[in-house]
């Protein structure tokens, strides 16, 4: 049974949807470039030991989109925003590729008020040499192929005929995370050079089978921040907390529990 | 009626069986298939066409822009407008690029259109397009900022024009604190400025703004689509509190010309065939990447443009002849076909594509000899003048 529940919230003149469930330590959920909105397995797991809260980005989904958005950078200073709303202390934050992008880049500008940094298949930096599968190219069948190393799942997903506000909310999303991410593509070429300044315990998670940023990007992840840690699932694409959900949940839950 | 004849210089020569090992003749279609032996014939021969419109008697000629394709072979239309400011001296020479947002220095077509216009004597028109989906993938620039930069771009190339330089220029996307382009344009204030669209109502509403009064071209579409725009153009004209005339609305299409119905199909065939099934081929993602449309436009047009695209490889020339996408046949079936539509759409300027695909270059000299000397004598009178006509209702 889902736990969490939805409101809607004015952070930055922008109305926010946001799913909130659990009672713990904060745990801060940055979803990617195909939105949130959806209370997954995963959120349901974390939940039963953190208050886990899971905005949908300003532009995406269901939440507005203000005029102030250009950039990734303003996704950080959004959620730094967010995070002093709600008066969240000692936040673990987790972010998936865009999402990961997003709090790599908070976490540059202010760690204050974060404890711990789980990175997910980041997007933020680029590798020369290992281009990103490039997704605006895709057709929506190869995306969700190549999103999933399990194309049992991926067929799974294929099958389902989404409505048409599904229909919009998917088109705005696509909208959203080619305003952010097409040029350059899904990365900051000054976001890697500050890297270093974050000092809190960093996780970096991979799936070895990862299409979309390939799996040659964790490695580069890891020696960029000080002290992180990479784990790698095994037969898993770009979304481990969708394919792997209980194991990726699992590995953050062990690695926060350890975090001092 | 003015007669333009625009040319999309294709990679004629290319092997139409690449559609077997690739699914588009743009962006990512091998450089390969472009064998350097034949560009310098081709480029020629291109040239040739363009300029034997003045000769036969065309009002204009056309270029486009478009990138990284077998589909036009003209990546900086400027080069082969200069090249006919020299072979031409009477025509008008439309340069139906650049698509301004692809820039970072959108004061080069400032410059590059006022030297045109000086060569040329003051025969440029100036086209400023978005340019479609596909030319986001191939320059990296963000179609969502497509719209905004597009603007941009325009009020910049205006002010360098128009306003006593130097100047500055404050956006979002340009700033330039001197604004002061050397040389001035010869047509003052400013050349005609033409803007070229598939359809949007969003350019529409911005082209007949009063300040603004573009004439705007809608191209390569069905005549129903055709007339939803041209109608379109006219209400919001109307809106503004005037009424638009012939000579503010543009066509174009492909057209071919021979002695008989029969005959024009049959020499036609496989050269229209070729140019919307394999030049004009490309997946809808390329087409239209996210961003390029607005939302509320996207959700309109999106899963229409997303079947047309998947039905493209298909098209044939009863197809195409249908839907009022290619005009073909006698002399006086073309010209009644034009007639037609000038009369229900109101078009006050014809751009002929005389070369499509791979139509060689004797089939491509009598299209054209035929269509001046035998179409456009009867056909001239109409949309001439400048006053507003009032269109047949819809069918």
């Amino acid at each position: 049974m889902s736990e969490a529940k939805e409101t809607y919230e004015t952070i930055a003149g922008c109305k926010t949807q946001m799913l909130r469930g659990g009672k713990g330590e904060p745990l801060l959920f940055l979803h990617g470039g195909g939105g949130a909105g959806v209370w997954l397995p995963f959120f349901q797991t974390l939940s039963e030991k953190y208050d886990v809260i899971v905005p949908e980005h300003p532009g995406f989904g269901r939440s507005d989109t203000p005029d102030w958005l250009d950039n990734v950078g303003d996704y950080a200073n959004f959620y730094l925003e967010f995070i002093n709303k709600f008066g969240l202390n000692g936040v673990n934050l987790v972010g998936t590729s865009l999402g990961g992008w997003i709090a790599a880049d908070l976490a540059v500008r202010d760690q204050s008020r974060l404890k711990t940094l789980t990175l997910v298949a980041p997007a933020g930096i680029h590798v020369n040499g290992v281009p990103k599968g490039d997704l605006f190219l895709w057709t929506p069948e190869q995306s969700v192929r190549n999103l999933f190393a399990d194309q049992a799942l991926a067929e799974k997903v294929l099958a389902m005929k989404p409505d048409e506000e599904e229909r919009r909310r998917k088109m705005k999303n696509a909208l959203m995370l080619a305003k952010v991410g097409w040029q350059p593509r899904l990365y900051d070429p000054n976001l890697r050079k500050w890297l270093h300044r974050i000092a809190k315990p960093t996780l970096v998670l991979w799936g070895d089978s990862d299409k979309v940023i390939p799996p040659a990007y964790g490695p580069a992840y890891r020696d960029l921040i000080p002290g992180a840690k990479l784990e790698v699932l095994k037969n898993c694409g770009h979304l481990p907390h969708v394919e792997k959900a209980a194991e990726a949940a699992a590995l953050i839950g062990k690695f926060i529990a350890e975090s001092k | 009626m003015k007669f333009f004849m625009i040319h999309l210089m294709p990679y004629a020569d290319i092997d139409l069986d690449y559609d077997k090992k690739h699914n588009s003749a743009w962006v990512t279609l091998p450089n390969a298939y472009f064998d350097p032996k034949k560009g310098p014939a081709l480029y020629n021969r291109y040239i040739d066409e363009l300029a034997y419109a003045e000769t036969v008697g065309f009002d204009g000629v056309c270029v486009n822009e478009h990138h990284q394709n077998a589909y036009g072979l003209m990546p900086i239309p400027g080069v082969i407008a200069g090249a006919l400011a020299r072979e031409t001296k009477k025509v008008k020479i439309a340069v139906l690029g650049r698509a301004l947002p692809l820039l970072t220095y959108p004061l080069s077509v400032a410059e590059e259109y006022a030297m045109l216009d000086n060569i040329s004597g003051g025969r440029l028109i100036a086209g400023f397009v978005r340019g479609i989906g596909a030319e986001y993938h191939s320059t990296g620039v963000n179609p969502a900022e497509s719209h905004d930069r597009f603007h941009e771009a325009h009020d910049l190339i205006m002010q360098a024009w128009t306003k006593p330089g130097p100047s500055r220029y404050e956006g979002k996307y340009y700033h330039f604190d001197y604004v002061n382009t050397w040389p001035r344009v010869v047509q003052q204030p400013h050349p005609p400025i033409w803007i070229p669209s598939q359809g949007s109502s969003e350019t529409i509403n911005w082209a007949s703004h009063p300040t603004r009064k573009y004439v705007y071209l809608q191209t390569f579409s069905p005549a129903d689509q055709l007339k939803r725009f041209m109608d379109m153009y006219r209400a919001k004209a109307s809106e503004y509190g005037y009424e638009a005339s012939p000579q503010q609305l543009g066509w174009a299409t492909p057209v071919y010309v021979a002695d008989t119905d029969e005959q024009a199909k049959r020499e036609a065939k496989v050269h229209i065939e070729a140019f919307y099934n394999k030049f004009l081929r490309m997946p809808f993602e390329m087409l239209i990447p996210p961003g390029y449309l607005s939302l509320s436009s996207m959700a309109a047009v999106g899963e229409k443009a997303r079947a047309a695209a998947a039905g493209a490889s298909t098209t044939t020339i009863e197809s195409v002849m249908e839907r009022g996408m290619f005009i073909c046949g006698s002399p006086d079936s073309v010209a009644q076909q034009l007639e037609h539509h000038q009369k229900t759409v109101g078009y006050g300027k014809l751009i002929a594509m005389m070369q499509f695909g791979t139509l060689p270059h004797e089939l491509t000299k009598r299209n054209m000899e035929l269509f001046a000397s035998k179409v456009m004598p009867k056909i001239r009178h109409l949309g001439e003048d400048d006053r507003p006509i009032k269109v047949e209702a819809a069918e």
